[in-house]
């Protein structure tokens, strides 16, 4: 089978896909893209969570080929390259990362969250991400983090209002 | 020649760290948050092969015949092995080699490895897999360890069905008290549950040997069972770490380590195999399902006089490290308490269900629900606080553990008990209409409040930090002081010590930075190019290793002075290093580090040996610990009395660390050793039926999720413990110890029931069921709950 698809805004095209693959399965194994983890590929633990069309899915409940045609981003796409996501600055700073195999999938979750509500409460926050499984943290930090991050958005939001400065890397205007 | 170039790990990056004590965001984090870093999982090489496992699917059988070719026959097949195919020693084991690394003759559990496949696609590995035929006589399964300790039970091993067993006996064995207390407690098994699932790629070098590229918490001692199971030298069987997603004791016994290589060396290309969810619930062992039987004796005014427990771990097949894991439940059974008179018989044994070895707390755990159960309900028939209770019997140095062992300091179980209490607690359920995200149950709607009781309860815990009971623990450190291309001064610190999520990386960097006050240090990968860091368990891997890089620092730091001093002419005694440069007595610059340096770099490896500890005689006495390490929890939690459904309200702990090294790394300890912990209290437990795994998911094996934790409020106390570097105690284990019987404690106190089993269930909390005690006693357990023992 072929796979044409937009990943992380590159059209990209391979072959030799068994029917079978999982869009997790491609990314890692036919796309270089192994930032997407392969935790539990049952649904269960968000670790291999990216945008599908700019909607949050597990890329392992979906398969290659109803990715045709569409566009992907994945937690490599989130931040041009060398630079982090105010998301990504804050899971480092507050200690939100351990082994670390959770974590591309909750900065992709959490990024889905802040642009949806950059001022979310504990509980908006506990509610969005429960489809996260981490199993170092305790999910402490992992607050922490979501709570920086998105007062670090508001922030440069209202700087770029008054128009002080540009933001174009920390913007959450569109996922992909 | 080699077939393929191996893959080569990018050069170790340089950080700067801050120094010990303070905090210092790990230098993975960046790598990590990006997704570039480079898990056991990620791994590829050209002309990579895939591998699969053929497992048992009964728990006990009989192998007639192993019929491979129709699986070799099918296109992009490339290999099928079986125990035929082994080319050194067929079993393998940590302590005891009694684990086939491919079953003949018999399978001993549902999951045990059959066959090997390696091929084109995973899929096509997999059909493969299903295509080996294999006649099995399925056996009855030995499914209850106390039938498998019977004289008429059938043997799975040679050796007999009691892989150990520890009496031990101390103080007057025929103390009598005042107030008798007697319980029968159970555990269940808990999965690590590490996220990264079990994954190599095993390069051959193309003359016999391999690389195979791991996840692992214990590099060297995967090598040696690896050499032997190949054939091969150690020094043919090269080990790198690729990045390790989380391992909480699980990643201590070999998984596929020695079947990837098999494969690659037999079909002569890399071999990458990575188990799914599925087959990782069956390809490492569990925390130990434990029965319990209690009895206290204590004053009327609540003196504990002695502690009687007998203990039956469920060892499962195969066995791993349980024969460690049955003496810390042996020496911890009592609890951090001073016990005059202890009598304790705790056994592990083999059975049929799912092997069992490491998994934080490693056998403290088991024992911490039992004890501080038993003196909770103390402290009830007495009328006395429970606090109170454990505070007035509270473990202190110049105590007898019940191993004859004398306690040093620090061990302040009673300050962290008062510290504990005196913490504020979380606001009352305000009046009114609450917030169903407050309320047990969420947004399912399942109540507003009504039938929703408050509950608060504690529990304290305490184990041994690295290996005791004689095992020469060590660890191995290379560390070199050179200048950079740019004439810079950089420190590189080289070990084996498997950085698993814990930081070990980063506190290594720290120690380099303080010892050798240089700001950018380079910490290598780990491999076997150096000599062994011994695991990342046991809580000692910052002890050890921390304490291994400390030593090599000072020795450079040695040379370094040495060298000046020749030099110029000086007593090295009278020279120091301060920021950059080697200064003498009055603070003046002798020489900076670059010219320290220029003529050639000073490296120095080093071994770290822990002071020796001793065997447990006949009656479990000996000093077998190296440090001891103490937390207390108190848990709040709300419980919806009639559909059994909690929703924990806030947990909060205190720990003895003796010194933090990076407190955001420690804090980060504790959050998460206390999530175990409540998950092994609230929701995780492996079901067995029959020694059949009936929920190897993640969809039936239920982990907390972040709607699940409390916040966790924590004070850490730092009194330097003398003989450990920086005064350090390790502290990974000591939270997954104290949070289950504390949230046990404070559900007790909600529902008043007596939930004598983890995870608690809602049927117990409703009242609707107690499991274990509708139950028939097992043929040779001592009868019902609350039944006097027969031996005195």
């Amino acid at each position: 089978m072929r796979l044409t698809v937009t990943v992380n805004g590159e059209r990209r095209e391979v072959d030799g896909l068994w029917e079978g693959e999982s869009l997790l399965y491609a990314l890692r194994e036919r796309l270089g893209l192994p930032g997407s983890k392969n935790a539990c590929e049952q649904g269960e633990c968000g670790s291999c969570s990216v945008y599908l069309d700019g909607t949050l899915v597990c890329s392992c409940l979906v398969l290659a080929g109803q990715a045709e045609d569409r566009e992907v981003q994945t937690v490599e796409g989130i931040a041009p390259d060398g630079a982090l996501h105010p998301v990504q600055s804050a899971f480092v700073e507050t200690g939100a990362v351990q082994c670390g195999f959770c974590t591309p999938g909750l900065i992709v979750a959490s990024h889905d969250l802040l642009r949806r509500n950059p001022r979310p409460t504990d509980p908006e926050i506990r509610e969005a991400l429960a489809g996260n499984l981490c199993r170092c943290t305790g999910y402490e930090k992992i607050l922490d983090a979501v709570r920086l991050a998105g007062e670090r958005i508001l922030e440069t939001q209202t700087a770029a209002q008054a128009g002080s400065k540009q933001v174009c890397d920390t913007s959450l205007g569109g996922a992909v | 020649m080699r077939t393929t170039p191996l893959p080569r790990p990018a050069p170790a990056p340089v950080q700067r760290p801050g120094v010990v004590g303070e905090t210092t965001t790990r230098i993975d984090g960046g790598p990590k948050v990006k997704g570039e870093f480079e898990y056991s999982s990620d791994l590829w090489a050209d002309g990579m092969l895939w591998g699969a496992t053929l497992r048992s699917p009964h728990p006990h059988a009989t192998i007639w015949s192993i019929d491979i070719s129709r699986a070799l026959a099918l296109p992009g097949v490339y290999a099928v092995l079986t125990h035929e195919d082994v080319p050194g020693r067929k079993v393998y084991g940590m302590e005891i080699p009694d684990q086939p690394v491919l079953a003949w003759e018999r399978a001993r559990y549902q999951g045990e490895a059959i066959a090997l496949v390696a091929a084109d696609h995973p899929e096509t590995a997999r059909r493969a897999c299903d295509a080996i035929d294999v006649a099995y006589e399925v056996l009855e399964p030995l499914s209850d360890p106390e039938r498998a300790m019977a004289a008429d039970a059938p043997k799975l091993h040679l050796s007999g069905n009691v892989l150990r067993h520890i009496t031990l006996r101390h103080g007057d064995q025929a103390a009598t008290a005042d107030v008798v207390m007697t319980g029968e407690y159970e555990v269940g098994s808990q999965d690590q549950a590490f996220l990264g699932p079990e994954s190599g790629l095993a390069v051959p070098d193309g003359d016999g040997g391999v690389d195979l590229y791991i996840a692992t918490q214990w590099l060297h001692v995967d090598r040696d069972q690896l050499a032997e199971s190949l054939g091969l030298s150690p020094e043919q069987v090269r080990l790198t770490m690729a990045g390790v997603g989380g391992a909480f004791g699980g990643r201590e016994d070999l998984s596929m380590q020695i079947h990837a290589c098999m494969l690659a060396l037999h079909t002569d290309r890399p071999v990458k195999i990575v188990y799914n969810r599925e087959e990782s619930f069956f390809g490492h062992v569990h925390r130990h399902p434990c029965r319990m039987h209690y009895e206290h004796g204590a004053t009327r005014d609540g003196e504990l006089v002695y502690v009687k427990a007998r203990i039956v771990l469920d060892g499962g097949a195969y066995a791993s490290s349980s024969t460690a894991v049955c003496s810390n439940a042996a020496c911890f059974a009592c609890g951090p308490y001073n016990v005059p008179s202890a009598t304790v018989d705790c056994s592990v044994v083999y059975t049929n269900n799912p092997p069992c070895g490491a998994m934080r707390g490693f056998g403290a755990v088991q024992v911490a629900f039992g004890h501080e159960s038993q003196m909770d309900k103390l402290a009830a028939a007495l009328g006395i606080d429970p606090v109170e209770l454990r505070i007035k019997n509270a473990l202190a140095p110049g105590h007898r553990l019940p191993t004859g062992q004398v306690v040093r300091e620090p061990a302040p179980v009673a300050e962290l008990l008062e510290r504990l209490r005196a913490m504020p607690l979380p606001p009352d359920a305000s009046p009114g209409p609450r917030d169903l995200r407050e309320l047990p149950g969420g947004v399912s709607n399942t109540t507003h409040g009504e039938d929703v009781r408050r509950g608060i309860g504690y529990g304290v815990g305490f184990k041994n930090v690295g290996f005791s009971e004689g095992f020469d623990d060590y660890a191995t450190a290379r560390v070199a002081l050179s200048l950079d291309g740019d004439g810079d001064p950089l420190v590189s610190v080289h070990t084996a010590a498997a950085e698993v999520g814990q930081g070990v990386v980063t506190v290594q960097a720290q120690i380099a930075r303080t010892e050798l006050q240089v700001e950018r240090v380079a910490v290598l990968t780990a491999d076997t190019q150096v000599g062994s860091a011994g695991s990342s368990s046991a809580s000692r891997q910052t002890y050890m290793t921390g304490g291994a890089v400390k030593m090599a620092c000072e020795a450079v730091r040695e040379r370094l002075l040495q060298r000046v001093a020749d030099h110029a002419g000086l007593d090295p005694f009278d020279l120091s290093l301060a920021g950059g440069a080697v200064i003498d007595s009055r603070g003046e610059t002798v020489a900076t580090l670059a010219e320290a340096l220029v003529s050639a770099p000073i490296e120095e490896t080093v071994e770290f040996h822990h002071a020796e500890t001793y065997p447990l005689d006949e009656n479990g006495q000996g000093d077998a610990h190296l440090q001891l390490a103490f937390s207390a929890h108190r848990a709040v939690a709300d419980v919806d009395t009639r559909l059994g459904l909690v929703r924990v309200v806030e947990l909060a702990t205190t720990q003895e660390v003796g010194k933090a090294l990076n407190p955001q790394a420690l804090d980060g300890q504790i959050d998460g050793g206390s999530a175990q912990g409540l998950g092994l209290a609230l929701l995780e437990e492996i079901q067995i039926r029959d020694s059949q795994v009936l929920n190897a998911s993640f969809t039936d094996y239920l982990l907390p999720t972040i709607l699940d934790m409390p916040p966790v409020k924590k004070q850490v106390l730092e009194h330097p413990d003398p003989d450990a570097p920086y005064g350090l105690k390790g502290v990974g284990e000591p939270p997954n110890i104290s949070t289950p019987p504390a949230v046990v404690a404070a559900l007790r106190s909600a529902c008043s029931r007596e939930l004598a089993r983890i995870p608690v269930r809602p049927e117990q909390l409703a009242g609707i069921d107690e499991p274990r005690r509708s139950r028939p006693p097992a043929p040779g357990s001592r009868g019902p709950a609350g039944a006097r023992p027969t031996r005195s």
